[in-house]
């Protein structure tokens, strides 16, 4: 979408990019998503609901980090390059700083037992997290049937076969996406 | 320095498959840093896990905890830049065409055809994790209990049930 297009909402400028994507950076715990659409849609109305769906499409269509792809889209369609890297700066640097100043604090206390058994008390309640995360993502698959075999196939190859996942991403992908592509041609 | 360029190269190469984002990538970092190339051993990935947790931020921050173990400053900068730098490139690139592209039947496909590897590799990465840790009928039992409160009450901030987890860490129950 060209920058012309859009100047009927709000159109922030570098300042108002870093700081939002900040305050998106620095709210969320275990994914900031959801914070990334409620500054952008609801409190800032830098895009509407559909427009944003509509961009959030190819950031989950293309690997990596999600919420730092959406900043680069967002910030690009508002201040070209520059936009693109300060929204992509501001989201992550607030968060790296913290990060770093908690892997000194762990480089330092790291050894002591009361730490270790928090982190593994930690580490326990976010691994319970994460199979509640795949959970809702299998529920949210609409057909099962066809598709669940792939999640099935997908843990078989990576957490009990150990194999490389580049291999086992373009395999699954292949029979999947096949299926898929079969299954949308037939409807 | 060579370490700084070898971690950039590892995970530059990964974010190329990160579908489902970082936390979809933990079995095969686990794989990389730890079984390959022994930069870290298996308490050390669980704890750099824990910690990112514990912070705000994007999930994609775990590899910044893991560049800085490795290879210090230099390192965090090197993991978390290959790790966000080539999709973002690719993706200031594509923007523009995606428009033309949405609603095909391929692009269709492929969407639908990721959602299970996604869901697949993101347990996959959770199993690991409760292996790497060695966890024992504690942590086990504190993993589903976290499932079940997580699931039965969803608008539940997630912080509370880290928090709940470090508690019993430090009582002793994991």
């Amino acid at each position: 979408m060209s920058v012309q297009q859009v100047d009927t909402r709000n159109r922030p400028d570098l300042r108002a990019l870093f700081l939002g994507f900040s305050s998106v950076g620095l709210s969320g715990f275990g994914g900031v998503l959801p914070f990334a659409r409620r500054m952008l849609v609801d409190e800032r109305q830098w895009m509407t609901a559909e427009e944003f769906n509509a961009q959030l499409g190819l950031c989950q269509f293309l690997p990596g980090p999600n919420v730092v792809n959406l900043a680069v889209v967002v910030g690009k369609r508002y201040q070209g390059v520059a936009g693109a890297i300060v929204s992509g700066v501001g989201l992550l640097a607030g968060p790296f700083v913290i990060v770093l100043l908690l892997a000194m604090l762990y480089d330092h206390f790291g050894s002591l037992a009361s730490v270790q058994s928090m982190l593994r008390g930690i580490a326990a309640a976010g691994c319970g997290l994460l199979f509640g995360m795949a959970w809702r993502m299998g529920a949210a698959i609409k057909d099962k049937p066809a598709f669940l075999p792939f999640t099935v196939l997908t843990i078989a190859g990576i957490a009990w076969l150990r194999w490389p996942m580049p291999f086992v991403m373009l395999g699954g992908l292949a029979l999947s996406g096949g299926v898929a592509y079969w299954k949308l041609g037939r409807q | 320095m060579s370490l700084v360029i070898e971690l950039f190269l590892e995970f530059g190469l990964l974010s190329f498959i990160a579908f489902g984002g970082a936390t979809a990538l933990l079995p095969e970092m686990h794989r990389v840093v730890v079984d390959n190339h022994h930069w870290l051993n298996d308490t050390t990935f669980t704890h750099l896990y824990a910690i990112a947790q514990a912070a705000p931020g994007p999930n994609v921050l775990v590899v910044t905890l893991i560049g800085w173990e490795v290879a210090g400053f230099l390192g965090a900068l090197a993991a978390t830049l290959a790790m966000c730098l080539p999709m973002s490139v690719l993706i200031y690139l594509l923007i523009d065409r995606w428009e033309s592209f949405s609603g095909k039947r391929w692009q269709k496909a492929v969407s639908l055809g990721v959602a299970p590897l996604a869901v697949g590799l993101i347990f996959s990465g959770a199993s690991l994790i409760g292996r790497a840790a060695g966890f024992g009928v504690g942590g086990w039992a504190t993993i589903a209990l976290v499932l079940a409160i997580s699931q039965r009450w969803r608008g539940l901030h997630p912080l509370w049930l880290i928090a709940a987890g470090a508690a019993a860490g430090l009582a002793g129950l994991i």
